[in-house]
């Protein structure tokens, strides 16, 4: 497990999403939004290209908490705010805070980014460890 | 134009989903489980899990179903042309596992306008077959222009 003492950072995740992962979690999720899977439909409504499912990038905020907690069930809430956008096949880095510790209860602040831009912020992610 | 609030309060059909063991491992590989409990029944077995755990964010599958139809509901009028989905909360009760019946109802929370936004909070409920509460989740849709 890691160290959930206040101040430190939990392990970092990086994952970088491949050309097709858009369509794999558009199955797993159910969210088949042509946005996320149609390049030309992306392009058609203003956008650069096909993009990232924000629950998918929760899903790695999620993640990062359950890797460094060690269990699933470690992981009792979590807030994000979606902003930006993500893209495939670029690497996304998550690293989180520990704010508060209290009796094995844990608050740790997390954000996502791409390239240096947030596509998740003021996450606030809370653990019993 | 002002938002309309009318729908505030209103609770829709709750939605039962059965959650299958293939299911769980399709939605882990997708968001790139390695811990093992989430994609080998042996595995989760011997971690002391009935069968294979649903990752935490499995919520969104279970749940997603019970809030399309408040997101959609012509009282709400909300325009999705404008829309973006600005924030989610998920709160987590006992571990979902392959087997279990997730019945979900969703609600509409409250709908407001702020600083030319219009914002839209949605609740999901979900309970287990034994009736303990899985997950409670809260889903912030923002329509720009209103």
């Amino acid at each position: 497990m890691a160290d959930f003492s206040v101040g430190a950072q939990i392990p970092e995740l990086r994952v970088t999403p491949d050309k097709y992962l858009t369509v794999r979690y558009a199955g797993a999720s159910g969210d088949f939004n042509p946005i996320h899977i149609d390049e030309e439909f992306a392009k058609a409504v203003g956008l650069p290209g096909r993009i990232l499912h924000g629950l998918w990038s929760m899903a790695q905020v999620a993640r990062a908490q359950t890797d460094a907690a060690g269990a699933p069930g470690a992981l009792k809430r979590l807030s994000v705010q979606f902003r930006g956008m993500g893209v495939p096949e670029q690497e996304v880095v998550v690293r989180g805070t520990v704010r508060e510790a209290s009796d094995g209860r844990v608050l740790v602040d997390t954000v996502a980014e791409q390239a240096g831009n947030q596509i998740i912020r003021n996450a606030e992610a809370e653990l019993q460890v | 134009m002002p938002v309309n609030t009318k729908a505030i309060g209103k609770t829709y059909e709750p939605t039962t989903y059965a959650v299958g063991r293939e299911k769980i491992k399709e939605y882990a590989r997708a968001v790139g489980e390695t811990n093992q409990v989430h994609l080998d029944e042996k595995a989760a077995r011997q971690a002391g899990y009935a069968d294979v755990v649903a990752p935490p964010m499995f919520a969104v599958v279970y749940s997603g179903a019970a809030v399309v139809p408040a997101l959609f509901d012509p009282e709400v009028e909300m325009n999705f042309a404008m829309m973006v989905h600005g924030g989610q909360e998920f709160e987590w009760g006992p571990l979902v596992v392959a087997g279990d019946e997730i019945t979900t109802t969703a609600s509409a929370k409250d709908i407001y306008e702020k600083d030319g936004r219009g914002y839209y909070i949605f609740e999901s409920v979900s309970v287990n077959q034994r009736g303990e509460q899985v997950c409670r989740g809260t889903w912030t849709h923002i329509v720009r222009g209103v």
